[in-house]
């Protein structure tokens, strides 16, 4: 069975999760918009940092964000001057990491879904009178709605699963930094098999389900179209 | 009345454009239809979406009645939402999330008028979609997408209503079936409608005035009467070149199957048409149907044998000859062999007769 420890890294998780998700889509969001719509040079540029994490080693990520979010870094420089420490092995540089990591699983089923949208709905809801703001609410949002849900269901269980970035930029502190995926390394480590089917099951079975919850929804689109 | 008594609608464009370079300047009326007429590639819809907003020109300006829209000179350009204008797209358009209803409401929501001239139940009845209401777009057929739109745009109570080839899309029953209720906007509205088409019927049957487009630029431009048959326009010249008539039904004869109608150049015997006496028609006649006479026919089995005056004639080439007459006070084209022309010694200031072997009633 699942002890105390055990409980507290799935709470963990599930807040780390919950709050990387809530900010990949309101991060996102607005960069799937611009990326969907530009037409500028510097798009090929930002679609390739923005997929980055997808082919990259985590421990290559990890490393960075380590050396960035340290006392030496720019940003840790930066947060010490805010008075807030470094982010390091604590639970808001694990959050940064996450949204990093999974942010190509949020911004390309949102940027594919805007695209899909079209120009011809935002240019009726122009010519009947609705502002750039308006338009984007109005039309394109309603319009891209299955993108929102794809991209959220990725994002979440995508920050789930992830273990190499978390070890490096978060450590295996419990109940800060040590998530899921974590535990079941140290389960493995100390030969408690047991353990470790408990919550790799479960996080089997998790994922499963919101894959298939996602599919059942949208049956005309596919995953890995909408990750193009 | 000629268009530059009525500058309502200026626009002065150029855009640059891979085919070509769209280069107007143009004086269109305050009212009724403007039809803007052309092949594909002609430039008629890029036109339109200028005057939407939707391009933006790097030389404009435009004007709609005392409102400007675009001054390049001074940098000013008035963004699609700010102009009080409505647009119907070739394919309905309509927000596929929402409702019929929704569609509509959504103009209204978004009023920029501060008089209403039409009201939303006004487009509801006059495009007869009172059943549709709670319908999604995609439970619509061709024809009903096209009408809501239509309503839509209506609903906005917009200063002009563009309509970039609205029928185009549809099969031609379904344009039979939307063709009267444009006919009816046309009756009932009060603002302009710049109309794109590269239907020559429905220039005869939706067209007050016309502008004709080919490669960015206006080739003519005037009331539809005028423009179809000016020999320096590219109309006159087309092997279905028509005239177009505007009178009124003045008797029936059932017997005969036929009706008989009063216009400025005479009165005509038509093919019978169910409408009560006193409606107004507009029938058009084919060049080609028309023959030019000396002397008036004893005997013909031609109905219509009208005097006319040569105005001016023109060679087409291939043979054939273009002539412009003045029937009472229209004017009519016949086209007529460059042999023909010879024999009868044909010239400008004639007086001869025009046999009218056939007219279709487009309204």
């Amino acid at each position: 069975m699942l002890n105390a420890a055990d409980l507290d890294t799935l709470f963990l998780t599930f807040r780390v999760a919950s709050l990387a998700t809530l900010l990949l889509l309101l991060l996102g969001t607005p960069l799937a918009w611009k990326l969907a719509r530009s037409r500028s040079r510097w798009k090929g540029v930002i679609n390739s940092v923005v997929a980055l994490p997808l082919v990259l080693p985590p421990t290559v990520l990890g490393f960075y964000l380590l050396v960035l979010m340290g006392p030496a870094g720019v940003v840790g420089k930066f947060t010490l001057w805010l008075g807030i420490g470094t982010l390091p092995f604590s639970f808001g540089g694990l959050v940064v990491a996450s949204v990093l990591y999974s942010l190509p699983f949020v911004v390309q089923p949102l940027q594919n879904a805007f695209v899909a949208v079209g120009e011809a709905p935002l240019e009726a809801a122009a010519t009947l009178g609705a502002g750039p703001l308006d338009r984007f609410f109005s039309v394109a949002l309603p319009l891209a709605k299955p993108g929102f849900l794809t991209a959220g269901v990725l994002g979440f269980t995508h920050t789930v699963g992830e273990f190499g970035v978390v070890l490096m930029v978060g450590g295996n502190i419990p109940d800060k930094t040590r998530v899921v995926s974590v535990q079941i390394y140290n389960h493995v480590e100390a030969l408690e098999y047991g353990q470790a089917h408990w919550l790799a099951g479960g996080l089997l079975i998790f994922s499963f389900l919101v894959l298939l919850l996602l599919y059942n929804s949208q049956q005309t689109q596919t995953l890995t179209q909408s990750l193009k | 009345m000629t268009m530059s008594k009525v500058p309502s609608i200026q626009a002065r464009l150029r855009l640059a454009y891979d085919q070509f370079d769209l280069d107007v300047d143009l004086n269109l009326p305050a009212s009724g239809v403007t039809v803007l007429f052309g092949h594909s590639g002609s430039g008629k819809t890029t036109l339109l979406r200028c005057i939407a907003g939707l391009e933006r020109p790097k030389e404009g300006f435009l004007k709609i009645g005392a409102t400007l829209w675009q001054d390049s000179d001074s940098d000013f350009f008035l963004p699609t939402h700010q102009r009080n204008l409505a647009y119907v797209f070739q394919e309905a358009n309509l927000f596929p999330h929402l409702s019929v209803r929704g569609n509509l409401d959504y103009a209204v929501r978004r009023l920029r008028a501060k008089d209403r001239v039409f009201s939303l139940e006004q487009a509801i009845e006059l495009l007869a979609i009172a059943p549709l209401l709670d319908r999604l777009p995609a439970r619509l057929s061709g024809g009903e997408r096209q009408r809501v739109a239509i309503a839509r745009a209506l609903a906005a109570s917009p200063d002009v209503l563009l309509m970039d080839e609205p029928l185009a899309s549809l099969d031609e029953q379904r344009k039979q079936d939307i063709l009267p209720y444009l006919t009816g906007l046309h009756q009932n509205l009060q603002i302009p409608i710049l109309y794109v088409t590269h239907s020559l019927q429905e220039v005869n049957q939706l067209a007050d005035h016309l502008l004709v487009m080919a490669a960015g630029k206006a080739l003519a431009c005037g009331p539809l009467a005028e423009t179809l048959t000016r020999l320096d326009g590219p109309m006159a010249l087309d092997r279905q070149a028509a005239s177009v008539w505007q009178g009124k039904l003045i008797s029936h004869e059932a017997e005969y199957h036929l009706s008989h109608a009063e216009f400025a150049g005479g009165s005509l015997s038509l093919p019978y048409m169910d409408m009560p006496v006193g409606s107004s028609v507009r029938i058009r006649i084919y060049a080609r149907d028309v023959s030019i006479t000396l002397q008036p026919p004893e005997a013909s089995s031609i109905l219509n044998i009208l005097p006319a005056g040569v105005l001016a004639l023109s060679e087409m080439g291939q043979g054939q000859t273009v002539v412009q007459l003045a029937v009472g006070d229209e004017v009519l084209l016949a086209h007529i062999t460059q042999k023909s022309a010879m024999l009868l010694g044909v010239q400008p200031g004639m007086a001869v007769y025009v046999q009218i072997k056939g007219t279709s009633i487009v309204r």
